[in-house]
């Protein structure tokens, strides 16, 4: 079946098995890697894009299913400017170690402040609840998150980064 | 093993900021590349067909159906792969010289020891093709009795490999002065004697395993990339089994979704997809489903602890005797049987025992073999020591800070009864910091008035101590433990003629930043910009000597290496300088990146000039070579001993048996700290793995040997709801034997969490009379505890008081899932 779909700006129109999730289309036809599978039972959000804004887990979508709509994945959220500002906060507040989980977890951030532009900490973590982090213990990616809300954090600053 | 090494003298720049991590912008955009993102043109997708019962005899495997699957180029059955192996997979460390160790082949032959165990494969062209071949491939098993309960396992009542007469696979007794123990222990006036299980756990890195191996049929040549701490070790493995020429393996390891322990290992895997290239002469890739994780990636814990500590009068522990069963699952895979024994010299912990005895056996059993789980053997040890020595304290009626207190070492070096010296450390100030960063008096308080009330809500304060071992490790030592390996690190620095500066390293960072941590440390000794520094690491033609990355080595001998490596460059450099300047080497100072002449600075050079001279040679002192470079492989003189006081409060609902985590705090001392930063993450990532062993994950498997929590829906990986921020502080006490002074960060939390968490949950119960609850502590099982301790067995029960203990998992209602019922503190 032939789907289209805007991802990240830009028309892709592809022929795909029915069967074919829409991760396995973003990452094998599209070749956006950046989208990761760590599961195979819904549960660990590694696979996160957005899909018409909202943040949706891509091994839960066909890729029929997506055809007409908008995609962002991990690699349409930095700008000639450079990184996204909920990128940038996770570079500052060390909320990525292996990187992993980290594309899904950014797309999961950036949708949940769409909905609480100022979360609490409680908010932060209830709504990253789909997202599985191995590495970090959640500390550090929910400061992430509460710095790129614009919220002070009283904790040690970092130096240098991308942004700096 | 103490040789002391004088501290650095240069004021550092960069060693011990905040520095961000370089690493992370490529992680952040999707630009790194994990295995599973490689494009591979013409590779064919490898599928394990994988045994569905626990032990049973092979009776017919039939591939034809596979076979005639659109897509499928080839599959086998173990016996057609027999002539592949050069040798079967490797157990690098005969803990005894009687170690029973069976013959391992990446794909069984005649039975299946364990579910998940491979007895066929399938080649496609495409992912999907492989793995709809695998449904029509059938295998006829022939179910045999097996051995699932370690207990039942030890008694030998089915033996799982009939050669080997037994299912044990070795005794190993560190016992270096019985008599005294039995004295402590005639003399003492109080002893416990505690026994804890540590669960099977399944170590869960976000991305699971993937090997990709292109061959160049007519080179010989073979490229694997695979998700895997241990490129340089693998490489050697898979040149022995396989039988590949070493100089004609290359093995990269891309960006590694984490390890933490579990890609410590040559897997059937990875030896199938070199072997699968070699015989088909196309690339081979494999990733692993999940769930195929939960029983294909090695699994950690799994041992049956027996501890019992002899005191004196005041609460000081003069014996301690130890008695472990430890699974190895069906086979021994890389470090299997020596896990247990990276604890064996731990079990008297922070404290000074002058009486040791310790023995642990290794049994079989038919289950997926276990293997290194961050901390390795010393969560173990750690757990059952701070189990015990709460046990104690309550049983004298001491506080349990007080008790610590009592038995603390105080003088360093300390030779330990087990045989080892620690380096250097400062028990009581760490524990003190912890205790009054979490407020320890006024909680205390109130928790003797909620105790007096009756309150329905307990309120448990959880203390753990630990001190590790790290810095694996001098090969001396590893020799003497009979481990096929040395503990050596290599680091290569190169100033480049334009100034900049290369550095190889052969650790294998997958998540620990040593990119940022390594370009920290060479320009503070080079005078550049961390910038100006790159660092490469995890492909074997890069950076060909390496022992690569676990056991919170890679600072204290790699980072030293590369320390050591700089000190070479700059006497080069030092050496030119002072050519081309006119003056004698030791009238030159060098700092900031520039030699200059002693009294007159304006003599001067730069190290870029330096390096550009170098390059050019047309004016070198006799007999330099030409170029700016040096190696240093370095041999640790001792472990590093790092250590610190974990607290976890908690309070507990009687009536329902949920915990929630109040608070948590942590105080750590790794020695100097290249990256503060870096290492609060590293103890964050461990506390939360500690936390999880102790409230949420367990492997569980039925008497018949399946695996009932494989997939992330029922392994409860903890989500960000279930833990609490964590509130972090440190103290400082340097290694003397590594030129940075530092010890190694990346298990601590792990260590110290568990049992802090555990000891919290007993202390708010104490009163109820219960002493222990089986890990991982769940509403339930913590509920059923206390019925049982109260007089209220839990059959007794009103009916629906309390959900019946299912198989935990994510959907389920909140009541009987722990990840739902923790609040957050704010
Ligand atoms: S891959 Fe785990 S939720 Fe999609
Ligand atoms: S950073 Fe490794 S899984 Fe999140």
């Amino acid at each position: 079946m032939q789907v289209s779909m805007t991802v990240n700006g830009g028309a892709q129109v592809h022929e795909v098995e029915p069967r074919t999730l829409l991760v396995h289309h973003i990452r094998e036809a599209l070749g956006l890697t950046g989208t990761n599978v760590g599961c195979d039972t819904s549960s660990c959000g590694a696979c996160t894009v957005h899909l018409d804004g909202e943040a949706v887990k891509s091994c839960t979508v066909l890729a029929v299913q997506a055809d007409g709509s908008e995609i962002t994945t991990i690699e349409g959220m930095a700008t000639a400017e450079g990184l996204h500002p909920m990128q940038r906060a996770f570079q500052e507040q060390h909320g990525l170690q292996c990187g992993f989980c980290t594309p899904g977890m950014v797309m999961a951030a950036v949708s949940l402040l769409d909905e609480i532009p100022t979360p609490t900490e409680a908010q932060v973590r209830e709504g990253l609840e789909g997202n599985l982090c191995r590495c970090t213990g959640y500390h550090n990616i929910v400061r992430a998150v509460l710095a790129a809300s614009g919220q002070a954090l009283d904790d040690p600053v970092s130096v240098g980064g991308a942004g700096a | 093993m103490t040789d002391t090494i004088d501290a650095p003298a240069a004021s550092p720049a960069f060693i011990g900021s905040r520095r961000v991590r370089r690493e992370d912008p490529a992680l952040l955009t999707g630009e790194a590349r994990f295995t599973d993102d490689l494009v591979l043109t013409g590779a064919l997708w490898l599928g394990i067909v994988r045994s569905t019962m626990a032990h049973a005899r092979l009776a017919s495997i039939d591939l034809s159906g596979a076979l005639e699957q659109p897509g499928v180029v080839a599959a086998y059955a173990g016996a057609d792969l027999e002539g592949e192996w050069a040798a079967p997979m490797p157990c690098a460390w005969a803990v005894t010289d009687d170690m029973k160790n069976p013959a391992h082949l990446p794909v069984a032959v005649g039975k299946a020891c364990y579910v998940g165990d491979a007895v066929a494969v399938v080649v496609a062209e495409t992912r999907t093709a492989a793995v709809d071949a695998m449904d029509h491939v059938v295998v006829e098993y022939e179910p045999l009795p097996v051995a699932v309960d370690l207990d039942d396992a030890l008694s030998d009542r089915n033996v799982i490999h009939a050669d080997l007469g037994t299912n044990t696979s070795y005794t190993w007794v560190l016992s270096p002065e019985p008599e005294a123990v039995d004295r402590a222990f005639a003399e003492a006036a109080h002893t416990v004697s505690e026994d804890y299980v540590q669960q099977r756990l399944l170590p869960s890195p976000m991305e699971t395993r993937n090997v990709a191996v292109v061959p160049a049929p007519y080179d010989g040549d073979y490229v694997v990339y695979t998700s895997t701490q241990i490129p340089h070790i693998l490489k050697v493995m898979l040149g022995l089994t396989v039988g590949v020429p070493e100089q004609k393996l290359r093995v990269i390891a891309p960006s590694v979704g984490g390890g933490f322990g579990s890609k410590l290992d040559v897997y059937a895997e990875e030896v199938l997809a070199v072997a699968l290239a070699r015989k088909l002469g196309r690339p081979i890739r494999w990733t692993e489903e999940r769930t195929e994780a939960g029983t294909a990636t090695i699994q950690g814990r799994a041992q049956h602890q027996h501890i019992e500590l002899a005191a004196d009068g005041d609460g000081r522990i003069t014996g301690i005797r130890v008695r472990l069963l430890a699974d190895m699952g069906a086979y021994l895979q890389l470090i299997t049987p020596g896990i247990p024994l990276l604890g064996a010299f731990l079990y008297h912990g922070c404290y000074d025992v002058p009486a040791y005895a310790f023995e642990c056996t290794g049994v079989f059993t038919n289950k997926t073999p276990t293997d290194a789980y961050r901390g390795a053997g010393r969560p173990e040890a750690n757990y059952a020591i701070e189990r015990a020595v709460d046990a104690l304290a309550a049983q004298m009626g001491v506080d349990p800070a007080e008790i610590r207190r009592r038995n603390f070492i105080r003088e360093f070096p300390y030779s330990s009864a087990p045989g080892l010296v620690f380096d250097s450390g400062d028990y009581e100030p760490a524990l003190a910091k912890a205790l009054d960063l979490v407020g320890y008096d006024a909680l205390r308080a109130e928790q003797e008035r909620r105790r007096a009330s009756g309150d329905l809500t307990q309120l448990g304060i959880g203390l753990s101590t630990y001190v590790e071992m790290c810095g694996l490790a001098p090969s001396k030592v590893l020799a003497s433990l009979n481990y096929s390996a040395g503990g050596w690190e290599s680091a290569t620095v190169r100033m480049l003629p334009t100034g900049k500066v290369l550095v190889i390293t052969g650790t294998t960072p997958h998540g620990q930043g040593h990119e940022t941590s390594w370009s920290m440390i060479a320009a503070d000794r080079l005078g550049v910009d961390p910038d100006d520094v790159e660092v490469l690491h995890s492909d074997t033609a890069i950076s060909p000597l390496g022992l690569d990355t676990y056991g919170s080595r890679s600072l204290s001998v790699g980072g030293s290496a590369l320390w050591f490596a700089t000190e070479k460059v700059i006497a080069k450099a030092r050496s030119i300088a002072a050519h081309q300047l006119e003056a004698a080497e030791d009238d030159l100072a060098f700092s900031d990146g520039t030699f200059s002449v002693k009294g007159t600075p304006s003599r001067s050079m730069t190290m870029a000039a330096v390096a550009y001279a170098a390059f050019t040679a047309h004016d070198l002192p006799e007999g330099v070579e030409p170029n700016l470079e040096a190696q240093v492989t370095w041999d640790p003189p001792n472990f590093t001993f790092p250590f610190g006081a974990h607290v976890c409060v908690v309070e507990v609902d009687t009536e329902t048996g949920s915990v929630r985590l109040r608070d948590y705090v942590a105080v750590d001392d790794c020695g100097n700290q290249v990256n503060p930063l870096i290492v609060e993450g590293q103890v964050h990532g461990g506390i939360a793995q500690g936390i999880a062993q102790a409230l949420f994950e367990e492997a569980v498997y039925d008497e018949e040997g399946n695996l009932r929590s494989a997939t992330l829906a029922d392994y409860l990986v903890p989500s960000s709801p279930d833990l609490p921020s964590f509130r972090l502080a440190s103290t400082v006490t340097p290694s003397p034997t590594n030129p940075m002074g530092v010890k190694g960060i990346g298990e601590a939390g792990c260590i110290a969490a568990t049992p802090a968490v555990i000891n919290g949950i007993v202390d708010a119960l104490r009163p109820l009379g219960v002493t222990d609850v089986r890990m991982p502590a769940s509403p339930w099982r913590v509920w059923d505890t206390i019925q049982a301790a109260t007089g209220h067995p839990a059959g007794d029960a009103a009916e629906g008081q309390q959900p019946a203990p299912d198989q935990p998992a994510r959907d389920q209602p909140a009541t009987d899932q722990p990840a739902k019922d923790q609040e957050v503190p704010t």
